[in-house]
């Protein structure tokens, strides 16, 4: 082979390796969220398992986001038949004691289960800091374009999706990002 | 009244009943057409290369409802589909709008044929010019 076809093949084949490599580089399950820098998706969820004092909503009520206008959101979309759940059930339940008399509010949507599951599942992981919601034909998740559970959006105080969790939480991210957007001043109302 | 009056009161009458049932029929499938060629183009959050037409996931039936909703509000299919493209992005269209970094999906395959057309030719050429005539061996004379 002489060098003018090895260097042509050369150029055909190291950009299709090139392409390959950075495609292995990706987690395809990783798709990139439109929503952070936009206006958050207004919901209204209803509460059915009413979380711990202080924290605690009654069953029932509406857990609106207008009504935490100029506070910051963590918006967690879970269900009983998630494992990975269970893995940050504990360090969200702990991180929103944690911010007890903070401009925070953690919530909990259950998704694609029963109230029922959702519940007794509660139960089983020793109980949840915060009020857990359920969202009827999953609107909310489809309006946060949810691929799956656990996802975590946190909602600035300004109203605008400010940053996406794809997977379990860890505290550190919660606190992280918690921290950046109480300092943070809103930009835009309500 | 006689026997035939009767007869077409009641046919009357069962006609203006009968009448917007079978418009209300008519409205529902062609919503149900008009949300169907919708989810065809929708890509199945959960599943791999399935619209969710196509799936039977629960996110994707949902997501029919809400089309299904959406369109029967008003709303035109390319509203529906920028709806969906603006919480998922434009991954969620299985068919990639020709604009942008998105036209060389469409413009690719092309260049790569005609690139293929042209060593094929190349290459044919080179081996019809460069081939050797054959010489047969003498071969000896009685």
């Amino acid at each position: 082979m002489n060098w003018k076809r090895a260097s042509l093949a050369g150029l055909v084949a190291v950009p299709v390796i090139v392409l390959f490599a950075y495609g292995l580089t990706r987690d395809p399950r990783d798709i990139p969220s439109p929503l952070p820098g936009h206006e958050a998706p207004p919901f209204a969820l209803q509460v059915f398992a009413p979380g711990q004092p202080p924290l605690a909503r009654a069953i029932g009520d509406t857990v609106r986001l207008a009504a935490m206008r100029g506070e910051v959101v963590v918006l967690n979309f879970w269900a009983s038949w998630c494992l990975e759940c269970q893995t940050e059930h504990a360090t969200l339940s702990n991180v929103a004691q944690q911010y007890v008399g903070k401009p925070v509010h953690f919530v909990g949507v259950l998704y694609n289960d029963d109230p029922k599951s959702g519940t007794d599942w509660i139960a089983k992981m020793g109980g949840q800091a915060y009020p857990a919601t359920i969202d009827p034909h999953a609107r909310t998740a489809i309006s946060y374009g949810l691929y799956g559970v656990p996802e975590t959006f946190f909602l600035d105080r300004a109203g605008q999706v400010a940053y996406k969790v794809t997977g379990p939480v860890s505290a550190a991210t919660l606190t992280r990002v918690i921290d950046s957007l109480i300092v943070a001043v809103p930009q835009v109302a309500r | 009244m006689n026997q035939r009056s009767w007869v077409a009161i009641c046919f009357a009458m069962a006609l203006l009943v009968a009448a917007p049932l079978g418009a209300q029929s008519v409205a529902d499938s062609i919503l149900e057409a008009r949300t169907t060629a919708v989810a065809a183009e929708l890509r199945c959050p959960v599943c791999q290369g399935l619209s969710i037409q196509d799936s039977p996931s629960e996110l994707s039936q949902e997501m029919r409802g809400m089309v299904r909703d959406q369109l029967r509000a008003g709303k035109t299919p390319a509203e529906v589909k920028a709806f969906f493209v603006s919480k998922y992005g434009e991954w969620i269209l299985l068919t990639p709008t020709a604009q942008g970094f998105n036209l060389l999906l469409y413009i690719l395959p092309f260049v790569l044929l005609l690139a293929g057309a042209v060593v094929i030719i190349v290459v044919v050429r080179r081996w019809t010019h460069t081939a050797e005539p054959v010489s047969l061996p003498p071969t000896d004379s009685p």
